[in-house]
C-alpha cells in the first residue's frame, strides 16, 4: 500500500484527513481511487494536480508506477515562467 | 550518478544563430511582414473598471483606409472557463476590468489611418468602483471582479476576489515556536513588477474563409498559442499553422496570447494579413506583470541557530481574473530549509489591474524574500553567521521539504559551503556598506516534447525541436545531440519546428527546454543510432545486436561479432539510399524528475545616507545547475536572473492611482537595471548532478531571480542598520527608514 | 496624406523614399526599405534597441522623422559587417556569449562601435555609462560589457 500524502488546504475536502494507503500499480488507479474515497477532491484532481513520487515530482503522468512502499505527495498543478 | 567524461558538453562554442543576431538578420515578431498586409491598433480603457454602455464604430469603418473594426461582440462565449478567461482578457466583453483593457480594434492599410481610426470610435462607459491594493480587495465589502469564483471552502472573512487558498507544512508550530530562544514575526509588501522583456509583442495572422491559418508571433510557446486561438475562433487546430519567431525576451511573460486572436479576428473580418504589435505603452498597461504581494512571517530560531518553527502567510494579487499562482510562493517559501515545524499559506486575489501571468520562477522570489529577510534578521539578533545559521538548516538529500515531497540529491549545501569559502565573504565592508546573503529555489519542470532527427546523406543531421529558443537552447540542443551521436557540433543543425513540422511541444517555461528536450533529443539520436548499427549489421551480414556505437560509428561489439573496420555515420548516412532509405530518429515524450534546483547569493550594497540611493557594489551568485550543458549561457542565465531580481529589489514597480490607472507605463518611469547601475556578476557554477537526467542536467533559468530580493535587502538593512520590509527600495524609503 | 520624397544614404547607398511627415526614420527603415535589424522596444527613446547612426552621431531612430534625414547618410545594424567579416564588437559579443534573445543586440552593436571609434581604450565604467542607454533585460550587461572591452582591446591590438 503506498502512503499517499494530501497538501494541506485539500484537506479540507477530505475532512482533515492528511494521509491514506492506497493499493495502486499505478498514478491514475491513484487518483481515481482518490477521487472516489474524497469525493470533494474530485474536481481539483479533475483539474489537473501534481504528484511527488518518492521524492520526484510528476505531471499529469497516469502509468507511472507505483511501488508498495512509495510515498506520494499529491500537490496543485505547478507551472512555471 | 557519477560524473561523466564529455566531448561537447561543458564547451562554450558560438550560438548557431548567433550570425544573424549580431547583423540584424534574425526575424523577430514585428520583422516580418507580407504584401497587401493591414496595420492592427487596439483601443484600450482609460478606466480601472467600467461597465461598457455601448461601442459606437460607425465613424471608424466609414474611414476611408479601414478595413475591419471589432469588439467583444466578434467573440463567442467559450465552453473552456480558463480559455475564456484568457479570451476576455484579450478583448473586453461587457465590463473594462483595468486600465488598459482593450474594447476595440482595428484594420487598416497604413499605421497612421488605424491610429486615425481608434480615435473615432466612441465609447460610452459608466464607471465602477474599483480596487487595486491585494488587502483591500480581500477585506468583505470590497469591490468584486468577478462573481461565483470565491474559492471552496472559504468564509465571509474574505471578499470574493479571493480566488484561491492553499497551504503547506508539516510538524505543530505551537510546539516548534516553544522551543525557540527568539521569535520574529514581520509584514512585507512587494511591488507587482513586469517581465520587461524588450521585445513588445507582434504577430501576423492570417485566417481565411475557409478557416485555413497562419499565424507568426513572438511566443514562449507556439502550440499553447494554437490552443488558445484555435478554441477562441473556432477552428481546428491542424488548420492553424503557428510559427514562432524569433523572440525577443519572454521571462514567463509570453506563455499565453494577448493580441494574436484580435489579429486572427481582424483576418477574418477583412479577409487581408493582419500585422499586429503592440506599444510600451501597452506591454506594460496590458501584458504580464507578475503578482503583487503583502506576507507576514513568523520564524523562532533557538540560540544557536536552529529555526524551530516557521510560518507564512501571503496574499498576492494577480489582476483582473481568476488566476493560481501563490501557491508556487507558498512551496517555495520554506523549501531550503530542513523543519520539523512549518507552515506556509496562500491567498489569490483579484484586482482592477492586468491579468498577472508568469514571471521567472512564478510567485516563490517574493515568499522567499520575506522568509529570508526575517532569517537574517534573527542572525543579525542572535549574532550568528548567516552563511553558517543557513547551513545549520539547509535542505538536503532526504529532506522532507516544506511542500511534502522528500528531496533528492540537491545542491544547497555545496551552494552555500562554496558561498563562505568565496574571497567576496570575507572581503572587508566599506562604510556605509552592507552585505547580504540569500537562498533561493525553484521546482523547474518537464513536460510534454517532441523531437525529430533526420540524418542526412553527407552525414550531417538535422533535428526539429518544438520550443522556442529564448536563450540559447538550440546551442544547448546541438550540443546535446553531437554528445549523443559521437559527432562534431558543426555536423548538426537545430531549427524550431512550426505547429504542423513536429509534435506537440510544451510551452518554454519552468526551466525545462535544456532539460526536456535535451532528453527527447537524446532518445532521438539513441533511435537513429539503433537503426544505424542496425544497417551496419546488414552490410557485415552479422546480427543486429552484435553492432554497438562507439565515438560516433557502428562497430562490432568484439572479435566473436566479426572483423570489420568501424562504419562511421557519414560512412553509414553515405548508402542509407541503398540499405533502407533514409535514416532518422525521433522522440516523444513527457520526461519528468527535473529535479529542483538551488541557489545562494552574495551581495554588498553602499547606501549614500544622504540621498537614500543604494549602488550594487559587488555581486557573487553561486548555483547548482546539475550539468552546464554550454556553461557561458548557464553564467548568463544566473546573470541576467540576479539583474533581474535587483531591479525588482530597488527600482521597478507598478504605481497606480487613486484613479486605478498605471502611472508608468515606459521605461522611462519603470526603471530596470541598465548597465550603469551595475558590476559585474560573478557566477559560480555548481554542478550536482541530477539523477532524473542522462547527463545530470537540471533547468537553470528561474532560480537565479529567487535570491537577490533579500539579498540586496538584507545588506541595504544592514548597511543602514534598520531593517527594510517593502519592495522596491527605492531612496525614499531608505531616508525614511534612516529616519 | 500627402508624402514626403526623400533622398539620402544608407549604409553607403543612394537610396529614395515616400513617407508620411509624422513616419519615423525607425518606421521608415522597418516598413519602407526592409531594413528590420534596428528594432522597436518602446519607441520614446528610452530603450536603444533603434539605435542607429546619423551623418556619425549615435541617435535613437524612433525619435527621428523620416523626413529629416534628406541629404543625410544613415548607418544600420546591417551595414556593419563587411566583405563577409564581422566587425570586432559583432565577433567578440559572440565569443564572449553576450547576447541571449538577441532583440536588443543591433542597438548594443551600434552604441558599441561608435563608442570604441571615439575612444579606442574606455574603462569599463565609461562603457557602462555609453551603453546606459541600451536596454538588455536577459544577460545583466556582464558578457556585454567584458566583450566590447575585448573588442576595443583587439582593436588597438593588444590581447586583453
Amino acid at each position: 500500500m503506498a502512503r499517499v500524502v494530501i497538501f494541506g488546504s485539500l484537506r479540507a475536502f477530505t475532512g482533515g484527513v492528511g494521509e491514506v494507503e492506497i493499493e495502486a500499480k499505478n498514478t491514475r488507479v491513484l487518483l481515481q481511487k482518490l477521487s472516489e474515497q474524497f469525493e470533494g477532491l474530485r474536481e481539483t484532481i479533475a483539474a489537473g494536480v501534481s504528484l511527488a513520487i518518492d521524492g520526484e515530482v510528476f505531471k499529469e503522468a497516469w502509468f507511472t508506477p507505483i511501488d508498495e512502499d512509495s510515498e506520494v505527495v499529491v500537490m496543485p498543478l505547478m507551472v512555471g515562467g | 550518478m557519477s560524473k561523466q567524461d564529455f566531448k561537447i558538453l561543458g564547451t562554450r562554442p558560438i550560438r548557431p544563430d548567433g550570425l544573424d543576431k549580431v547583423t540584424g538578420k534574425a526575424m523577430f515578431g514585428a520583422d516580418k511582414s507580407v504584401t497587401g498586409m493591414l496595420h492592427a491598433r487596439i483601443l484600450r480603457s482609460p478606466h480601472a473598471h467600467a461597465e461598457i454602455v455601448s461601442i459606437d464604430t460607425s465613424k471608424a469603418k466609414a474611414l476611408p483606409g479601414v478595413k475591419a473594426v471589432i469588439t467583444g461582440a466578434d467573440f463567442d462565449e467559450l465552453k473552456n472557463r480558463w480559455t475564456g478567461y484568457t479570451s476576455q482578457n484579450c478583448m473586453a466583453q461587457d465590463r473594462a476590468l483595468y486600465d488598459g483593457h482593450a474594447v476595440a480594434a482595428v484594420a487598416a492599410i497604413s499605421k497612421s489611418i488605424a491610429a486615425a481610426a481608434l480615435k473615432l470610435i466612441e465609447v460610452e462607459y459608466n464607471l465602477l468602483p474599483h480596487v487595486t491594493d491585494v488587502d483591500e480587495a480581500m477585506k468583505p465589502g470590497a469591490p468584486v471582479l468577478h462573481v461565483g469564483v470565491k474559492a471552496r471552502k472559504l468564509g465571509d472573512e474574505v471578499s470574493g476576489n479571493t480566488v484561491g487558498y492553499y497551504s503547506f507544512g508539516h510538524g505543530d508550530l505551537e510546539t516548534g515556536f516553544a522551543e525557540a530562544d527568539e521569535v520574529i514575526e514581520r509584514s512585507f509588501k512587494t511591488a507587482a513588477t513586469h517581465q520587461g522583456y524588450i521585445e513588445p509583442h507582434a504577430c501576423l495572422a492570417d485566417l481565411g474563409s475557409d478557416g485555413r491559418g497562419e499565424l507568426w508571433c513572438s511566443t514562449q510557446g507556439h502550440y499553447n498559442v494554437r490552443l488558445i486561438c484555435a478554441e477562441i475562433l473556432d477552428i481546428e487546430e491542424s488548420q492553424l499553422r503557428v510559427t514562432a519567431s524569433e523572440i525577443g525576451g519572454g521571462f514567463g511573460g509570453k506563455t499565453t496570447v494577448f493580441i494574436e486572436p484580435v489579429a486572427l479576428m481582424l483576418s477574418r473580418k477583412s479577409g487581408k494579413p493582419v500585422k499586429a504589435v503592440m506599444t510600451r505603452d501597452e506591454v506594460f498597461r496590458a501584458s504580464g506583470p507578475t503578482m503583487s504581494s503583502s506576507m507576514d512571517i513568523k520564524i523562532g530560531m533557538s540560540k544557536d541557530g536552529r529555526i524551530t518553527a516557521a510560518q507564512a502567510k501571503l496574499r498576492y494579487q494577480g489582476g483582473a481574473f481568476p488566476y493560481q499562482m501563490v501557491m508556487m510562493g507558498a512551496m517555495s517559501a520554506f523549501a531550503a530549509y530542513d523543519l520539523d515545524h512549518v507552515q506556509s499559506e496562500g491567498w489569490d486575489v483579484m484586482t482592477n489591474r492586468p491579468k498577472m501571468i508568469s514571471y521567472r520562477a512564478p510567485g516563490a522570489p517574493m515568499a522567499v524574500y520575506a522568509v529570508e529577510a526575517v532569517v537574517d534578521e534573527l542572525c543579525q539578533k542572535l549574532e550568528l553567521d548567516p552563511i553558517d545559521t543557513r547551513l545549520k538548516n539547509a535542505a538536503r538529500e532526504g529532506t522532507k521539504s516544506s511542500y511534502g515531497p522528500t528531496f533528492k540529491a540537491i545542491g544547497l549545501v555545496e551552494a552555500l559551503e562554496a558561498a563562505k569559502a568565496h574571497p567576496h565573504y570575507s572581503a572587508p565592508l566599506a562604510e556605509n556598506t552592507g552585505r547580504g546573503v540569500s537562498c533561493g529555489f525553484w521546482f523547474n519542470f518537464g513536460g510534454q516534447v517532441s523531437v525529430s532527427m533526420a540524418i542526412n546523406a553527407d552525414g550531417t543531421v538535422n533535428l526539429i525541436e518544438g520550443n522556442p529558443d529564448i536563450g540559447g537552447s538550440r546551442a544547448s540542443i546541438s550540443m546535446m545531440a553531437a554528445e549523443a551521436l559521437g559527432i562534431p557540433l558543426d555536423r548538426i543543425r537545430t531549427i524550431v519546428g512550426d505547429t504542423a513540422s513536429v509534435g506537440f511541444s510544451d510551452v518554454t517555461d519552468g526551466s525545462r527546454v535544456t532539460f526536456a528536450v535535451g532528453i527527447a533529443t537524446i532518445n532521438a539520436a539513441n533511435a537513429a543510432i539503433k537503426e544505424m548499427c542496425k544497417r551496419a549489421a546488414m552490410i557485415w551480414e552479422i546480427d543486429e545486436d552484435a553492432v554497438e556505437w562507439v565515438d560516433g560509428a557502428a562497430q562490432p561489439t568484439g572479435h566473436n561479432a566479426g572483423e570489420f573496420p568501424p562504419m562511421s555515420l557519414a560512412e553509414i548516412a553515405a548508402v542509407s539510399g541503398k540499405t533502407g532509405g533514409p535514416i532518422a530518429g525521433h522522440h516523444e515524450g513527457a520526461p519528468d524528475k527535473a529535479g529542483v534546483s538551488f541557489g545562494v547569493h552574495l551581495v554588498d550594497v553602499e547606501v549614500d545616507p544622504e540621498t537614500g540611493f543604494t549602488a550594487v557594489k559587488r555581486y557573487t551568485a553561486f548555483q547548482d545547475v546539475g550539468k552546464a550543458i554550454h556553461p557561458a549561457y548557464v553564467e548568463g542565465q544566473i546573470q541576467g536572473g540576479a539583474v533581474q531580481g535587483i531591479g525588482w529589489a530597488l527600482n521597478e514597480e507598478y504605481i497606480y492611482g487613486e484613479d486605478g490607472r498605471l502611472q508608468n507605463p515606459g521605461f522611462l518611469d519603470y526603471r530596470i537595471p541598465v548597465a550603469s547601475d551595475l558590476p559585474m556578476i560573478d557566477p559560480v557554477i555548481i554542478e550536482v548532478p541530477n539523477p532524473g537526467h542522462p547527463f545530470g542536467v537540471r533547468g537553470c533559468g528561474e532560480t537565479a531571480i529567487v535570491p537577490p530580493l533579500a539579498a540586496v535587502s538584507n545588506g541595504v538593512s544592514r548597511a543602514i542598520g534598520k531593517r527594510m520590509f517593502e519592495l522596491p527600495m527605492s531612496p525614499p524609503k531608505i531616508l525614511k527608514a534612516i529616519g | 496624406m500627402s508624402k514626403i520624397h526623400v533622398s539620402t544614404y544608407v549604409n553607403g547607398d543612394a537610396v529614395e523614399f515616400l513617407c508620411e511627415p509624422g513616419e519615423t526614420l525607425l518606421d521608415v527603415l522597418r516598413d519602407r526599405l526592409n531594413l528590420t535589424g534596428a528594432k522597436e522596444g518602446c519607441g520614446t527613446g528610452d530603450c536603444g534597441a533603434c539605435s542607429v547612426m546619423l551623418d556619425g552621431r549615435l541617435v535613437a531612430s524612433c525619435l527621428v522623422l523620416g523626413a529629416e534625414v534628406e541629404g543625410s547618410a544613415v548607418e544600420t545594424v546591417e551595414g556593419i559587417a563587411t566583405d563577409d567579416a564581422l566587425h570586432p564588437v559583432q565577433k567578440k559579443l559572440l565569443e564572449h556569449a553576450a547576447l541571449q534573445c538577441g532583440i536588443c543586440t543591433p542597438g548594443i552593436v551600434v552604441a558599441a562601435k561608435a563608442l570604441l571609434e571615439k575612444n579606442a581604450d574606455p574603462s569599463e565604467e565609461e562603457v557602462r555609462y555609453w551603453l546606459a542607454g541600451n536596454l538588455c533585460r536577459c544577460t545583466g550587461y556582464d558578457k556585454i560589457i567584458r566583450a566590447v572591452l575585448d573588442a576595443a582591446a583587439e582593436m588597438r591590438g593588444v590581447s586583453a
